[in-house]
């Protein structure tokens, strides 16, 4: 199978190109309206800073699977619960909320915490299974005792407008790093289970944890008010009303040839666009740096080897842990960046679909165990996926134009849009049978 | 009469429920566990090459009513079943050929196909969509019940009512054909134990004249009649909605896991305990307590979760049956 | 090793819930077979050739090798650790690409027949390791030796019974749960079942006691006093020879010493090198 036997050593120049040419199409996303792009900035911009998110959350996918090889099924999880972290940490305070129930819930939270712990350490102890469904069965009780009217109270205050117990009006860059710290304990309760047992079972119980946080988010109103969704979620940037309204920056803005309004949006986006790429460097220089530390070079040596690894006295499991909630804390804070972009928290939108195998196909494309290489994959992906979905009614458009009006004419152009998963697979097997190492591939 | 009438409401929102849920989770999981066992990957496309085949049966059965096609009490999707079956299966073929063949001859790394599924999984689900939209849609039709609330308060003097839909009763019976057939086929057939025994040594079922390609094609063929029956029955039971057929994955995988991978017996006994469990932890238990202990007035529902959470159920079932018995409840190939 | 595998077999994933090891094969399935040609006159029965080759692109491992079979006789092939006598039984199996040479079975030239189809053409292996399907019972690993049969198998398989009387005992029992020496006999007796033309086994021997040993090697000559050519790979090179017709001594995968075993246990060089003296 030499004929699609991907060149080993490949160009220095191979990066920087494809990164002159990525930059290249959202220079033209923002200048040239014509069938495949909107001309705008702000469009050009606004998918730029997603793709940013989504390149953070492909560099937290990327170690855990780069250097270990864990397979993350609930990246959309991990997502999620970072994207608590804005609502809880840098929302105002609810009033009335810590009053109704607040020390109630707390109290709850930690006597559920205590059984699981009292559980384990129980069962460490007698090894008897009745026993330890006992201490579950009387701290469920106890636990529901307390949790449901302090709930019932924090959801009756106010439930029109808020019914959460609120945040804590501390600033929002905050919460990024708390959306992180969600992220770990998530992945550190999850990575325990189920990278402890006899074998690794960490794909099926990603999986499950993903779906669980989201349907947590989504039922528990006193969280994060649920489906009623939080918007007005405070930003790091300024508003776009106050930019509008501010002198001289309407003179900033005439100087450039933009009009207010459409310069005010591209200032916030340039805002969040050099946060977002801060972050992004950041994390990039500390992964590389931790890759050439003596303990990437223990990552990179188990990877290589486990087994003799292991027999060198390296604990595997709890390397590929440390891997685990690392990657997952990446992947927090980036849930808590796309939460504090949006402004909403609105838990029905995490779909799996998209938030955790798109990412998949972003680090694959881009190149596994590469993090430039993640970062390419998921700015092009992401752009991809937006234009796909101009770029396929446009394309069944001229496809279908010569045939007459009817049922299946009608019916092919209202679906062009789902065109986009298709696509999105096709890209992904191509690239797993022709270029299985990425467009960047690992050195 | 009481302890009746707390058997016939568990019965009616517990016992039935579960069976029908649990029939179609078993053959989700019997798919997977065939996969797994013989294709040796997770097959993470399975939720929505099942919508694929209902998709299809769904726009046979629309054919065949708009024909005037009907099988009288029975719904008219059983006719259109096996042409669903068939569509899947070239499906699948197809993708075999196009997709694994190729990593299956490099004797590529299993990781590699999960991978590849994934890809799979998302043309699977654009194909869905393109077909039959994102929308709800029902389909069956025919006899709506076989028990009806009332004609069994009447016959029976109860304060309950027990109510047995057709779908239900279809489905489990459909289960128990089909898994019968399947263990008939695996048993006692030559091709049945081939697949077992490619499953257990690929290089010595090749050294022993079966042909490998002859086995996958036979075990895509299979999974896809499985994969389209359960999608159908499940689709019959509730309705069709693609992206459920992407959620019940979780509770497929878990069956399987729990029965332990590649087994088949495990697969159905999975599926009916992860069906059970969900049923019975997020069922409100007041009104079946209420008629065994009359005088007990519990202060909530008596319940242990929201029906929100079913999908927790089949995780802790997971973990739990793991922390125990690693490889599952019957021993699966994941020693 | 694909581009495929260097990226991904190689991270360390070992999640059993989405891959499932047990079992993988390492034989491409997928290849078809090439034409069968006349083969030479006045060949042996089984004859490989000239063999030049190794696994997939790697080096090669057999350098001009040829190892052959008479009807009625048996061939062993002994050599030091790591000389490709494994990998000689592999290539007059098909299961490696042979750059030079040829393999010829009873006047056919076999050289682009694929594994499967050398079984149909009346070729029966027996690997060293994983040569049983452990979880089927006794009695359906014989079925699936016989699974290109069309005939009657019964007697056949009471034949391999009574040869076997230790698992005939067992024959409802899952293969896996069998002592070693008992693997090994429901081994042999699976590619009996397919009624070979020729038996070639794999180090039968490796990893059973001495007794079980002595057992096996008294079985394996009595199928080839059936009239059943055998050629085996052997670690015990003194028994082997003991036993053969004919035996090949092979160093870094070329033949060195050719003879009857009689022939070659009389040979000081051969007893220096790999008799012990």
């Amino acid at each position: 199978m030499s004929s699609n036997r991907q060149a080993a050593a490949s160009s220095p120049w191979r990066a920087p190109v494809l990164f002159a040419i990525l930059a290249a199409l959202f220079v033209l996303e923002g200048t040239v309206r014509n069938g495949m792009f909107s001309g705008s900035w702000n469009t050009s911009l606004a998918i730029l800073n997603m793709g940013l998110i989504s390149a953070i959350t492909a560099l937290g996918v990327n170690m855990q699977w780069g250097y270990a090889g864990l397979f993350n099924t609930g990246v959309v999880g991990f997502l999620a619960i970072g994207g608590l972290a804005p609502v809880l940490v840098s929302l105002p305070p609810v009033e009335g909320a810590w009053a109704a129930g607040g020390p109630r819930l707390i109290l709850s939270l930690l006597v559920g915490l205590g059984t699981l712990a009292l559980a384990r350490i129980v069962y460490g102890r007698t090894r008897k299974v009745w026993t330890v469904a006992l201490v579950l069965l009387v701290g469920l009780v106890a636990y529901r005792w307390l949790f449901d009217p302090a709930v019932t109270a924090i959801e009756a205050n106010d439930p029109a407008r808020t019914g959460n117990i609120g945040g804590l009006g501390l600033p929002i860059l905050l919460s990024w790093l708390v959306g992180g710290a969600f992220a770990a304990a998530a992945a550190w309760a999850v990575g325990k289970v189920a990278l402890g047992l006899r074998s690794d079972y960490l794909a099926i119980a990603t999986l499950g944890i993903g779906e669980i946080i989201v349907a947590v988010m989504r039922n528990e109103d006193w969280l994060a008010r649920g489906v009623k969704n939080i918007a007005a979620i405070p930003r790091p940037v300024p508003y776009e009303t106050e930019l509008q309204q501010n002198p001289a920056f309407a003179d900033f803005a005439a100087g450039w040839g933009f009009g207010v309004a459409e310069a005010s949006g591209i200032w916030v986006k340039l805002c969040y666009m050099s946060l977002f790429l801060v972050v992004l460097l950041v994390i990039i220089l500390l992964a590389e740096l931790a890759l050439k530390s003596p303990w990437g070079r223990m990552m990179r040596a188990i990877r290589d080897n486990e087994t003799a690894a292991e027999a060198m006295g390296k604990d595997v499991t709890a390397r590929h842990l440390q891997v685990f909630v690392l990657g997952s804390a990446v992947i927090g804070v980036a849930g808590a960046m796309m939460i504090t972009l949006d402004g909403l928290l609105a838990p029905t939108s995490f779909n799996p679909l998209r938030y955790t195998f798109l990412i998949w196909v972003m680090v694959i494309v881009g190149g596994s165990g590469n993090n430039w290489g993640s970062v390419l994959g998921a700015v092009l992906i992401w752009f991809l996926w937006i234009k796909a979905e101009v770029w396929g009614p446009n394309l069944i458009g001229v496809l279908v134009g010569p045939l007459p009006d009817g049922d299946i004419k009608a019916h092919l152009l209202g679906s062009a849009p789902h065109m986009r998963f298709i696509a999105m697979g096709l890209v992904l097997l191509m690239v797993l049978r022709f270029a299985p190492r990425g467009l960047v591939p690992e050195k | 009469m009481d302890i009746l009438n707390a058997l016939v409401a568990f019965l009616n929102f517990v016992f039935i429920p579960a069976a029908a849920y649990g029939a179609q989770l078993a053959l989700g999981a019997l798919g997977v566990t065939l996969i797994y066992a013989i294709l040796r990957f997770s097959n993470f496309a399975h939720g929505d090459t099942m919508a694929f085949g209902t998709a299809i049966t769904i726009l046979v059965t629309w054919g065949l009513q708009s024909l005037g096609i009907s099988l009288g009490p029975l719904p008219t999707a059983l006719l259109a079943l096996p042409f669903g079956i068939a569509a899947t299966a070239l499906l699948v073929l197809g993708t075999d050929r196009a997709v694994y063949r190729f990593y299956r001859a490099q004797k590529a790394a299993p990781i590699i196909f999960v991978m590849a599924s994934v890809g799979v999984m998302f043309v699977m689900n654009g194909l869905t969509r393109l077909l039959i939209g994102v929308d709800e849609q029902r389909f069956d039709d025919g006899a709506r019940f076989i028990i009806a609330v009332r004609d069994f308060r009447e016959w029976s003097g109860l304060v309950e009512g027990l109510a047995l839909r057709s779908t239900q009763a279809l489905t489990v019976v459909v289960t128990v054909i089909v898994c019968a057939a399947l263990f008939w086929f695996l048993n006692r057939t030559k091709s049945g134990k081939a697949m077992r025994a490619y499953s257990d040594n690929e290089d010595l079922a090749l050294l022993s004249g079966i042909d490998p390609e002859r086995v996958v094609r036979l075990t895509w063929i299979i999974a896809a009649g499985l994969m389209t029956i359960a999608g159908v029955l499940y689709g019959l039971d509730k309705s069709f909605r693609p992206f459920n057929y992407f959620q019940i994955l979780l509770p497929i995988f878990a069956a399987a896991i729990v029965g332990g991978l590649g087994n088949p017996v495990g697969a159905i006994a999975g599926g009916f305990l992860v069906a059970f469990s969900e049923v019975a932890v997020t069922y409100p238990w007041v009104k079946v307590a209420g008629y065994l202990f009359p005088d007990w007035q519990p202060g909530g529902l008596l319940q242990l979760l929201g029906t929100e959470y079913k999908f927790a159920v089949s995780f802790v079932i997971l973990i739990v049956v793991l922390l125990f018995r690693p490889t599952g409840l019957f021993r699966g190939k994941s020693v | 090793m694909s581009d495929q595998d260097a990226v991904f077999g190689k991270r360390g994933n070992r999640d059993l819930s989405v891959v499932n090891p047990n079992g993988r094969g390492t034989i491409d399935g997928t290849r078809r077979s090439g034409p069968v040609r006349q083969g030479h006159a006045g060949d042996p029965f089984l004859i490989g050739e000239n063999m030049t080759g190794g696994y997939g692109k790697g080096a090669d491992i057999l350098h001009d090798c040829t190892i052959a079979v008479e009807r009625g006789q048996i061939a062993v092939i002994v050599g030091p650790n790591g000389a490709g006598k494994s990998t000689a039984m592999k290539a007059i199996f098909g299961m490696l690409n042979l750059r030079k040479g040829s393999v010829r079975l009873d006047g056919r030239d076999i050289t682009a027949l694929n594994p499967q189809d050398r079984v149909k053409a009346g070729m029966g292996f027996v690997p060293q390791v994983n040569n049983i399907f452990p979880s089927m019972t006794v009695e359906e690993n014989l079925e699936m030796g016989a699974f290109i049969r069309k005939d009657d198998i019964r007697r056949t398989m009471e034949q391999v019974y009574d040869l076997f009387p230790a698992v005939a005992a067992k024959r409802r029992q899952a293969a896996g749960e069998l002592s070693g020496g008992q693997r090994q006999q429901v081994a042999v007796g699976r590619a009996l079942m397919t009624q070979p033309s020729v038996l070639m086994l794999d180090e039968p021997t490796a990893g059973v006691s001495p007794i079980v040993m002595d057992e096996l090697f008294d079985r394996i000559i009595a199928i080839a006093r059936g009239g059943l050519p055998v050629l085996m790979v052997e670690q015990n090179a003194k028994q082997a020879m003991m036993i053969a017709d004919k035996a090949y001594v092979l160093v870094q995968g070329a033949n060195a010493h050719t003879g009857t075993g009689h022939e070659l246990m009389q040979n000081d060089e051969v007893r220096r090198t790999f008799l012990g003296g």
